[in-house]
């Protein structure tokens, strides 16, 4: 049952050695250590596993990591670090956009996704990509807010 | 037994880190317990408990209130650098960890912060270690403490001489009790605490660094699932395990009694079993049905309880020149934890170890220690942040099912619920109907109100005995708290108000001495507790919320009937200056034209849009608040859109006004989803909302309302809770601003569009306005 998987993730190389038909959530939180992606409801209803995948946001709590392919996977870890955070992560830090955080991977992944493919998206077309996205602390203004904020930075 | 602290502290930081749990056969003295808590081998009347100085300079700080969100980590790490004069830097907080920390019981009922940061425990500790460390360095410098000051732990005195905290004490115990004439920093001179320090966990949330409960990985770990009852008191007939024979890696098929679970090697090969493990279950009783569940409450037996009553309601309602009744009532609701609970145990013949993410790090380790057969001091729980929970959510039954399949292995297992597992078992937010009837006189003025609610319950949070209170515990064959039916005693004893059972406008008097925050003597309220069928706990604001909601709400009523203005009406029946204030600053802030409601002249069709407030005393004293919200509604769909929130909050001094906005931000979008959504559903067996497509919770993309905040705070008033203060009026304000805006009352949460359309066209019926 078990295959050996190569996998790239935030632009390093990995193998691994698992049932291919194992939830890529599973192989990122449990054989590569991050914590980033996090296990909401495994019915890809909430957004706390995103990843990022070909420039799409993908829900890795339902994706077989077989399925991953040669693609790379970008984690919210793989943005930035805590001593050099991205431009999104940096916005959230200065808006203080969380509260518990668990949610933190759907929301700053999806945002940066949809400003990556549309750098002028309106407010009402992030607002529409967040669809999905579930923040049961309802921390939803300062996010928004946040999101703005790299927004309008991106644009300048 | 007396472990040297520095041996403490050299050994925290490995601990944590390499999951040793050695030091744990040390620490078995006991001492009476506080804060009604059990007894523990943390001694809280001693300073060392609390705090120690490293030979590094850096404070560590020892405390029994934990952070899932709310901020508590960081505005504690400001409490003790502002008592003890060091940077935030300095201080290294450690929270609820049962080999270390004081036990302080459950992290909840917005009690952290009148508990830490008033005159007692952690500010306590702070300000005895300020004055201990001033008095060993008058001493040191052979000059009165008068002539020193300190900055940064860095004791200077008027001659110039200086010395460093760790100078004086570095890794030696303060061998102190605390000071209880120890004085805290005055608010006036505050330098960290008051301040909006960015919280201290932000940059590694944000990056996704943060360990939460669902991160911990333990050597040799495996991974453990649940396989629940189909329906609440089914019980196992059989199990077969040989069908999820071929699943590889499956480790075991743990049964004992209800419980069955599986333990693999991996989460995916666990979540296999899980799902194809055949279970034959004898099936539970048949549930009251959901749509006459109100009515049902009000016929069971009930116990009943008196919160105030001047035996004259009827004969005052007999006189009054107009009398009005209406019920209201709130259903079911969910902590629907984004991330489905987890926890990690490791249980060794020897010694166990939790990593949980409850509220309640010692009751927790009490019912381990109880479930597994261990001795209490050879069981450790470790507090880590889990998915935030707003009260009872899955943390608890989660932790003491990890425990169970660790010991059933005898190897460390991390134990994460499905999603079902999380929804279908939770205990949820009470489910309440409220009878309200009040009579005015012929000025206008209330005479009597009386007020009768039923509420479901059944379970609670666990404590330190009582494992049946949460699903797990039931399955193991222990009974849950059950209400004991029987007639009310007339109530006695000072008037409390810790439910919000009693409105604002009650005096409040039992047996002369009037405790209630208005002006109305003629006074009645009477709680029936009733058996739920599913279990209940805590959820952000319990009973508060749903108590709020009948009586705010009721009094627009009354308002409408007196053709007053809600604003000026309330204040004419208020007594409490606290509660005043904020009602006048919210009026203010949200720029309040006094007039009656509805609001005159509007239309019956298209869209409208309206104002309603609300305030509460929370407990009857644990923070004030008012709260305006504006809402548009569609009178064609009935769907309700909040536009603006306008919030005054009184919690006495503020220890960080970013954090505190960012809870009142919250509770109200939270207040606001459970006001227009949100309701647990069941059939004939069983709870069937069970995932995010059959619980409804407002997503990123909702088109949100603004929210204004406004503080208020007084001179010389100790610090209040303030997480559940806005959230708890937030239903009201809105039932009030649909009110003003349609003229159609909503007497029952949520206000979905076809409720409220039943409420336009009865209203039109009624031609209750307009």
């Amino acid at each position: 049952m078990r295959e050996k998987i190569a996998l790239n993730v935030n632009g390093q190389h990995h193998l691994v050695e698992v049932d291919p038909e194992t939830p890529l959530l599973f192989v990122l939180n449990d054989d590569l250590g991050l914590r980033g992606p996090r296990f909401g409801c495994g019915m890809a209803q909430c957004g706390a596993c995103t990843v990022i995948m070909r420039g799409q946001v993908v829900r890795s709590c339902v994706m077989p990591v077989s399925a991953v392919g040669q693609d790379e996977v970008t984690t919210l870890e793989g943005l930035g670090t805590p001593e050099q955070p991205h431009p999104i992560q940096q916005a959230f830090i200065d808006e203080g956009a969380a509260q518990c955080g668990f949610c933190l991977s759907g929301i700053i992944l999806t945002a940066k996704a949809v400003l990556d493919l549309k750098s002028d998206a309106s407010d009402q077309e992030i607002r529409h990509a967040l669809g999905g996205v579930l923040c049961r602390c309802f921390t939803h203004i300062r996010m928004l807010r946040a999101i703005r904020k790299y927004a309008e930075e991106k644009r300048t | 037994m007396n472990l040297p602290r520095r041996d403490f502290l050299k050994s925290c930081g490995a601990l944590i880190v390499s999951f040793s749990s050695g030091p744990l056969s040390l620490l078995s003295a006991q001492s009476p317990g506080p804060f009604g808590t059990h007894p523990s081998h943390i001694d809280p009347g001693k300073l060392d408990s609390w705090l120690a100085v490293g030979d590094d300079g850096v404070i560590t700080a020892y405390t029994g209130k934990c952070d899932f969100g709310q901020g508590i980590f960081t505005v504690q790490s400001q409490l003790v650098a502002e008592e003890l004069c060091v940077r935030i830097a300095r201080v290294k907080l450690i929270q609820c960890d049962t080999s270390i920390c004081p036990d302080q019981g459950t992290t909840s009922g917005s009690q952290s912060t009148p508990t830490n940061f008033n005159s007692e425990n952690l500010a306590l500790a702070a300000a005895t270690a300020r004055e201990a460390l001033l008095s060993l360095a008058a001493k040191k410098l052979g000059e009165p403490v008068e002539n020193l000051t300190v900055s940064d732990g860095v004791i200077t005195s008027t001659k110039g001489r200086r010395v460093r905290y760790e100078g004086l004490l570095g890794n030696k115990h303060f061998d102190l009790p605390l000071n209880v004439k120890a004085k805290r920093r005055s608010v006036a001179g505050w330098t960290v605490l008051g301040k909006p320090i960015p919280s201290l966990d932000r940059t590694a949330l944000m990056t996704g660094q943060f360990e939460f409960v669902h991160n911990v990985r333990v050597p040799g770990m495996l991974h453990g699932r649940v396989v629940r009852p189909p329906e609440l008191g089914a019980t196992v007939a059989h199990v077969d395990e040989q069908s999820v024979r071929n699943i590889r890696g499956l480790v075991k098929v743990v049964v004992r009694k209800d419980f069955v679970g599986v333990v693999a090697e991996t989460q995916h090969q666990a979540t296999l079993a899980a799902r194809q493990l055949v279970v034959k279950w004898n099936p539970g009783p048949e549930l009251p049905a959901q749509k006459d569940f109100f009515d049902h409450l009000q016929k069971q037996p009930a116990d009943d309880a008196l919160s105030v009553d001047s035996q004259d309601v009827d004969a005052r309602l007999a006189d009054a020149s107009s009398v009005i009744q209406a019920r209201y009532s709130y259903p079911y609701q969910m902590h629907g934890s984004v991330g489905a609970s987890c926890a990690v145990a490791d249980v060794k013949p020897e010694s166990v170890t939790v990593w949980s993410a409850t509220q309640s790090a010692y009751p927790t380790r009490s019912i381990i220690a109880k479930l597994l057969n261990m001795p209490l001091d050879k069981v450790r729980v470790i507090y880590m942040r889990g998915s935030g929970c707003y009260g009872l959510n899955g943390a608890d039954a989660v932790s003491f099912d990890a425990a169970m399949l660790s010991q059933a292995v005898g190897k460390p297992v991390r134990m994460q619920f499905s999603r079902q597992d999380e929804m279908m078992w939770e205990n949820l937010g009470s489910a309440c109907t409220v009878q309200l009837r009040a009579g005015l006189a012929a000025d206008g003025h209330i005479v009597a109100w009386d007020r009768e609610d039923w509420v479901a319950q059944m379970g609670n949070r666990p404590g330190y005995d009582q494992p049946g209170n949460v699903i797990t515990g039931t399955l193991l064959g222990y009974e849950p708290e059950l209400p004991k039916p029987g007639s009310a005693k007339p109530p006695a004893g000072k008037f409390r108000n810790q439910s919000n059972t009693v409105p604002s406008y009650f005096a409040g008097c039992i047996a002369g001495n009037c405790g209630g925050d208005g002006t109305i003597r003629s006074e009645r309220a009477l709680t029936h507790t009733v058996r739920s069928p599913f279990f209940t706990g805590p959820l952000r604001s319990p009973l508060r919320i749903q108590n709020t909601f009948a009586n705010e709400c009721f009094m627009d009523e009354l308002c409408v009937r007196a053709n007053a203005d809600p604003v000026a009406f309330r204040l004419l029946h208020l007594q409490n200056p606290r509660v005043i204030g904020v009602l006048k600053a919210a009026a203010q802030a949200a720029s309040w034209q006094a007039r009656s409601s509805a609001k005159p002249g509007v239309s019956r069709a298209g869209a409208v849009s309206g104002r309603g407030i609300a305030c509460v005393a929370y407990e009857g004293n644990n923070g004030y608040a008012a709260l305006v919200a504006e809402v548009d509604v569609d009178l064609e769909t009935g769907t309700v859109r909040p536009r603006r929130f306008v919030v005054a909050l009184d919690c006495g001094p503020i220890s960080n006004p970013d954090g505190l906005r960012n809870q009142i931000e919250g509770g109200i979008l939270q207040g606001m989803s459970r006001a227009l959504v949100e309701e647990v559903t069941w059939d004939d067996r069983r709870v069937t909302s069970v995932d995010w497509e059959t619980y409804n919770s407002l997503y990123l993309d909702y088109d949100m309302p603004t929210v204004e905040t406004v503080f208020v705070t007084p001179a010389n008033v100790p610090a209040t809770g303030a997480g559940e203060t806005a959230i708890t009026i937030t239903p009201a304000a809105i039932g009030n601003a649909i009110f003003d805006a349609t003229g159609a009352r909503l007497r029952e949460v949520p206000f979905t569009p076809p409720r409220v359309k039943a409420a336009l066209v009865e209203s039109a019926r009624k031609g209750e306005s307009i």
